[in-house]
């Protein structure tokens, strides 16, 4: 410990703050990369939800007399593509659809992944299975996977969140295990099964709060993975359909037009850019932060 | 189960006809590993009784905590246990998970020897003092934090309302582990294992938590067995002694007669090692045991101290000495040859070493 800041009477307001979430912030902010990310995550996502009201057009209407006005053009900031629909508003909804499967096929990952991972941990017997299942999805192509499912399912926004949420699934499930595998050779665990507390006890009391900050991070990791897999998905017409504007089918419509206006391809690819690197900033020092080994240094 | 031989056992060892809180009969526990099988604990018997403060004492890896975690089953899955352990009359050696989970901490308490790590960092130590009442006496939470305040006080904790809303990391490590006695005694537990609970605190701490022990022992009647490996922890708070030597018992006492007296031999090379200011002058270093406890894949017929012994002859590496009455005195040895007497027509091989367990505590 660095530093000795608690006082022997702490007033009720103090007591009720969380130090270890204050201090980790505190870090978190501190460090130049990782606030650059929490920011420009901050204005993705603050300007994809407030999208409708900012965008100056529809994300659909076409301006059939203004096809192909490059960026900087009044009344057109980023431009228009091949239709003439305006670039900006159909980056803010684009964005919108991506961090909108982003967010669902991690939160799904996580759902199914973090139960599974403790039992694995926890309960030696069922380690095998679940881990031998693990190891079988993720042999498993992602891409083939997805198409079989869109070929089964049709394709849409939330069979592209599905797959790459099972897409997810097999490292979350690594994550946990191997940390419920640590947690539970802790002395704090011991004591709790001394104390007779049972199984599901010491699961939902011991292990799974002192695995949140390993998980907040691999879900902060696992996300711009998930937003580059809906990309992939929807360039290959397997995830949002055209017309409605994901970052990926704005890629994949901007092929035709790309070398007579590049920028229908470099708008949209450089938000993708910006949008998982800020994702992977913000993850990177999310860690550093809440790795209790960093806090001795 | 309560047949009348194993009646007659107690009898024999606790010396009167009630049943004593503890009794434990013939535990072994042997482990199965990657490499065979090794025996951990070997036929240990011993009683607990109510307000009784017992000490083990031996070297790391003589089975102290491994027969201690026997007890309520807390031992690994590779674990073989067997004997008997019966707390109250009720066997708990092969009794059910839900049966051991609802002695444990209710009936049989531990505290361990790491303050620093066995708190959970995330939750307040309020928190965490009130969910074993909450779990075990179906307290509402308002309650558990009232009775919280009282077992933090009782372990002598200072302001106990201001600490329970603080985390683990902002006490120091005497403070967790009162925080650990005060869980540990949060249900009034009949035995209180304290394994090495003062092992990784210094030494002013120390007496501050062998304090809280004593005074759990006088004010709560609980059968506290203490694990330790320091002579003068034993020496402050201790009524009775059990020697034990790579899993087994080999002496056992009441604590004055065993300082004054020391019977067995592994019994006198410990409490020649015990460091002393006194000894400063004539000779600087301390006398050690020479060797180490085995490992041991089953137990020999053979005193397992023969190696390591300064009396050893043929018969001690041919035949187990049994733990019995020690002549001349009123505690139990295991040894063919104890120290300090000098049975007619032996050769008396030990005679040099009591001399020095006189000069140590006399």
């Amino acid at each position: 410990m660095t530093t000795v800041e608690a006082p022997l009477v702490e007033s009720g307001a103090v007591a009720g703050l969380r130090p270890r979430r204050g201090r980790a912030l505190r870090r978190l902010v501190r460090s130049p990369l990782a606030l650059t990310g929490l920011l420009v995550l901050c204005t993705a996502v603050l300007a994809a939800v407030v999208a409708p009201l900012i965008a100056p057009y529809g994300p659909n209407d076409a301006h059939f007399d203004a096809r192909f006005v490059p960026p900087g053009s009044p009344g057109y900031l980023l431009g228009t593509d091949a239709l003439g629909r305006d670039i900006l508003s159909r980056i803010l909804f684009g964005a919108r659809a991506s961090l909108l499967v982003g967010v669902l096929s991690v939160l799904l990952a996580l759902l199914v992944a973090v139960p599974l991972g403790l039992v694995a941990g926890y309960f030696h017997r069922l380690d095998g299975l679940i881990s031998r299942l693990t190891d079988l999805v993720l042999a498993f192509p992602f891409l083939i996977l997805a198409v079989g499912l869109a070929a089964i399912r049709g394709a849409s926004l939330s069979n592209a969140a599905i797959a790459i949420g099972i897409a997810q699934i097999p490292g979350i499930i690594r994550v946990t295990r191997s940390e419920t595998l640590r947690l539970t050779s802790l002395d704090y665990v011991a004591a709790a099964v001394a104390e007779g507390a049972s199984d599901l006890w010491v699961v939902a009391r011991h292990i799974l709060p002192n695995a949140t900050s390993v998980l907040i991070v691999q879900a902060t990791v696992a996300i711009p993975g998930a937003i580059l897999g809906e990309a992939v998905l929807s360039f290959l017409g397997l995830g949002i359909q055209p017309p409605s504007p994901s970052l990926g089918t704005m890629l994949s419509e901007a092929q035709q037009s790309i070398s007579r206006a590049p920028w229908t391809a470099v708008i949209p690819g450089l938000s993708i850019m910006v949008i998982t690197l800020a994702f992977n900033l913000f993850g990177d020092g999310l860690r550093d932060a809440l790795d209790p080994r960093a806090s001795r240094r | 189960m309560s047949a009348p031989a194993t009646g007659a056992a107690a009898d024999l060892l606790s010396g009167d006809a009630e049943e004593p809180l503890l009794r434990v009969r013939d535990l072994t526990v042997g482990f199965r590993t990657e490499d065979g099988p090794v025996s951990a604990v070997d036929h240990v018997s011993f009683d607990a009784r109510a307000g009784e403060l017992l000490a083990v004492v031996g070297e790391s890896g003589c089975g102290k905590s491994v027969a201690a975690m026997a007890l309520s089953g807390l031992l690994a899955r590779n674990a073989t246990v067997s004997g008997s352990v019966r707390l109250g009359g009720r066997e708990l050696v092969g009794a059910s998970p839900d049966q051991l989970r609802a002695v444990r901490g209710k009936e049989i308490a531990y505290i361990f020897q790491e303050p620093m790590t066995s708190l959970n960092p995330v939750f307040t130590v309020g928190r965490q003092v009130a969910e074993v009442l909450r779990v075990h006496e179906g307290m509402s939470r308002t309650q558990a934090l009232d009775r919280a305040v009282e077992l933090l006080d009782l372990v002598g904790i200072p302001h106990p309302r201001e600490r329970l809303r603080q985390y683990p990391h902002q006490l120091s490590g005497g403070l967790r582990q009162r925080v650990m006695i005060a869980m540990a005694v949060a249900c009034d537990p009949r035995v209180l294992v304290a394994d090495e609970p003062t092992t990784a605190l210094d030494v002013t701490v120390q007496a501050g938590i062998l304090d809280v022990l004593r005074d759990l022992r006088d004010r709560l009647g609980a059968a506290i067995v203490l694990i330790t490996h320091d002579l003068g922890v034993v020496a402050d708070v201790a009524d009775r002694v059990m020697v034990m030597y790579a899993g087994r018992v080999v002496e056992r006492s009441e604590v004055d007669e065993l300082f004054a007296r020391p019977r067995h031999h592994y019994t006198v090379g410990l409490l020649g090692a015990v460091p002393s200011a006194r000894v400063s002058g004539g000779e600087q270093r301390l006398r050690e045991i020479p060797g180490l406890v085995p490992t041991l894949e089953q137990q020999p017929d053979a005193c397992t101290f023969a190696a390591r012994c300064p009396a050893a002859d043929e018969r001690c590496r041919s035949q187990e000495p049994p733990l019995a009455p020690a002549p001349q005195s009123s505690h139990e040895v295991a040894c063919w040859h104890p120290a300090g007497t000098r049975p007619p027509g032996d050769r008396a091989p030990g005679d040099r070493a009591p001399g020095v367990a006189r000069e140590e505590s006399g």
